[in-house]
């Protein structure tokens, strides 16, 4: 296989254009709204980065190829080709000034799903070789190591030994016929291993069976975020082997949006075949746990939580309720943001823009949204369910100076569950 | 070419040119839209895609608090001139007259001042959603020939027949046949044109509707 070009770059374009798209772009007014959706253009004020308009080389190769007029004028040499040259300029605009939140698509009068889109665009980029370097680096390391932050199963295996020793709880590793397989995102594994604990005191309480496989224990998937499908199902591949191989009946997504994306949605369209097994949020896990009377709490959080939706999860994910209903059992003075839920704003952080350190200052610049509606309802404590949004949110937490701690919902319940009387 | 030799010529081929360019196009438009297809969804679904789909071909239509508070001029006066076309292509009565001496069906119309005073705010709707495109940052940077043109050949059937009606200028025949003329620009121009947006965003709502039904959102 020979390297990137603007050939391949195009063809891929082509090869992603479907009715959608052509519905899309052919409803599309220029009325702007979709800006005043997205953080990347309130925040900045720059018309550049108008979800519509990072499309734009995308957009011409439709009405090149798959329009009469657009096709009449390329026969008759009057259009201008998209140069390689324009898709280096729009790789900071599809990389960086994207999260792959979907706002945008909520908002769109016409109803194009511009995310969609996104995706899709990205397939081209990548192809002509305008990705950005954090994320190729990300991807190579997710190929190559099983990791995009290059964690190790010894590492994996570290951590579980101190889980196990700080819990007295076993965390099953590789273990046939249980009901759960669970995956971790390699950020869990190395900043959060509070969240592996609460996996084992919660399933142990509930009389869960679960494991994690030693040959596919990473959740997130760069080949997604960067636009490159063969590597993104390889990953997945990798996932459906062990699943099987271990007879699981369900897999189960962790505390990540993309992840959840990547094997809940894209998963079975990416190998070609559904999956024989299930695959849930950990969310919907604990929801369900809940329902059936297996997931006993005690006590509340007393301070006054609000919840951050990751996007992936909720607006593009369909877990909304879960949350909520599992809150109630922990949280006291529970209050939501304006906008909260299927409107709720990114972080800003998603879809590859935290692997990807030319973002670095615009991630932080845009997190102002988040900023600002927070402000409105003055908690004392932040909830969430993404560890990739809970980085970036305490990150810009600090950096705008906001004392508030950030929570994984996982995590705090774990700490409410009742006294285990077996 | 007389006044009444151009009246007949826009009232006869020139229509019949224009009528079949706009309906063959519009045909061979959705038919190039739809039949690029999709792939089939191999995940296994939590919510109807056909039922979110048809659901946000009507509920897009009603932006959310927070939008409407971000955008609230563009969704004021984009409500106010599409009911206005509306009013003002399809209540007037001679045209509901028009309408029924070719398809045999009819409706019954709006009083006339009703329709003319729509005219007006249609009007003076359409010149301020021009301004705001060229005053508006996004907009004007977004904006290109295709949206200046689309405008125009908009605008001008509601302001030849404006003046039409009110007998302003020119000769009962020249006017009317401006009036028509421009009517046809606008059919030879819509399918190759955004104005397409008319049919194509309900198909745009629904795929959009049905992407997140399939997942059991409500988009």
């Amino acid at each position: 296989m020979s390297g990137p070009s603007l050939q391949k770059g195009l063809a891929a374009f082509k090869e992603q254009i479907d009715a959608p798209v052509a519905a899309f772009f052919n409803s599309c007014m220029h009325c702007g709204m979709c800006a005043d959706a997205c953080l990347f253009y309130t925040e900045t004020k720059d018309p550049t980065r108008t979800p519509i308009y990072k499309l734009e080389p995308l957009r011409k190769v439709w009405q090149q190829e798959y329009t009469f007029w657009g096709r009449s004028m390329k026969a008759l040499g009057m259009s201008k080709p998209v140069t390689d040259e324009e898709l280096g300029q729009w790789e900071e605009l599809v990389y960086d000034s994207c999260t792959l939140c979907g706002r945008c698509s909520m908002v769109c009068p016409v109803g194009n799903d511009i995310a969609y889109m996104i995706r899709k665009m990205r397939e081209g980029m990548a192809a002509a070789g305008h990705a950005p370097e954090g994320l190729i680096g990300a991807t190579k390391r997710a190929v190559t190591i099983g990791s995009p932050m290059g964690v190790k199963l010894p590492a994996l295996q570290a951590q579980i030994r101190h889980i196990e020793e700080d819990t007295g709880l076993e965390i099953p590793l590789d273990r046939e016929g249980v009901d759960y397989m669970c995956l971790l995102s390699s950020m869990e594994i190395m900043n959060f291993p509070e969240y592996t604990a609460a996996l084992a005191k919660i399933f142990h309480q509930a009389g869960v069976t679960w494991t994690i496989s030693s040959e596919a224990f990473e959740a997130t998937n760069s080949g997604i975020q960067i636009g490159v499908s063969e590597i993104a199902a390889e990953l997945v591949q990798r996932i459906v082997d062990a699943a099987e191989k271990l007879k699981v009946k369900a897999v189960i997504s962790p505390e990540c949006g993309h992840a959840y994306m990547a094997i809940r949605w894209e998963g079975p369209n990416l190998v070609g075949k559904p999956f024989d097994f299930k695959v849930v949020h950990i969310l919907e896990v604990l929801d369900e746990l809940r329902e059936q009377g297996r997931l006993k709490t005690t006590g509340k959080e007393m301070q006054r939580l609000t919840y951050h939706d990751p996007c992936q999860i909720a607006r593009r994910g369909g877990v909304l309720e879960q949350p909520r209903r599992l809150l109630d059992m922990i949280a006291d003075d529970f209050v939501e943001m304006p906008e909260a839920g299927v409107m709720n704003w990114c972080c800003g952080a998603g879809g590859g823009v935290s692997s990807n350190e030319r973002a670095d200052d615009l991630r932080l610049k845009v997190f102002n949204r988040k900023k600002a509606q927070l402000d409105a309802v003055q908690a004392e404590g932040l909830v969430s369910a993404c560890a990739n949004c809970r980085i970036h949110l305490e990150e810009g937490l600090e950096e705008y100076h906001m004392d508030l701690p950030v929570l994984s919902l996982t995590e705090t319940i774990a700490e409410h569950l009742a006294e285990d009387k077996s | 070419m007389t006044e009444t030799e151009f009246l007949l010529w826009v009232r006869g081929p020139a229509l019949q040119i224009a009528t079949i360019v706009f309906v063959l196009g519009i045909v061979v438009r959705i038919l190039q839209m739809v039949m690029l297809g999709r792939k089939a969804n191999l995940a296994e679904a939590r919510g109807s895609a056909l039922a979110g789909g048809l659901r946000t071909m009507v509920t897009r239509s009603v932006p959310d608090r927070g939008t409407f508070q971000r955008s609230t001029f563009t969704i004021v006066s984009g409500y106010i001139f599409h009911i206005g076309l509306f009013v003002t292509i399809f209540l007037y009565a001679p045209h509901i007259l028009l309408i029924d001496e070719v398809f045999g069906v009819s409706w019954p119309a709006l009083p006339t001042p009703v329709v003319d005073a729509t005219a007006v705010v249609t009007i003076i709707a359409l010149l301020a959603v021009l301004i705001h495109r060229i005053k508006d940052p996004v907009m004007r940077f977004l904006s290109g020939f295709s949206d200046y043109l689309v405008w125009l050949v908009t605008f001008l059937p509601l302001f030849t027949g404006y003046i039409a009606f009110h007998r302003i200028g020119l000769s009962p025949p020249m006017l009317i046949a401006l009036h028509i003329l421009s009517v046809e620009l606008l059919m030879v121009v819509f399918p190759f044109t955004k104005l397409m947006h008319t049919f194509s965003l309900f198909i745009a709502r629904y795929y959009n509707g049905a992407i997140a039904g399939y997942k059991g959102v409500q988009s």
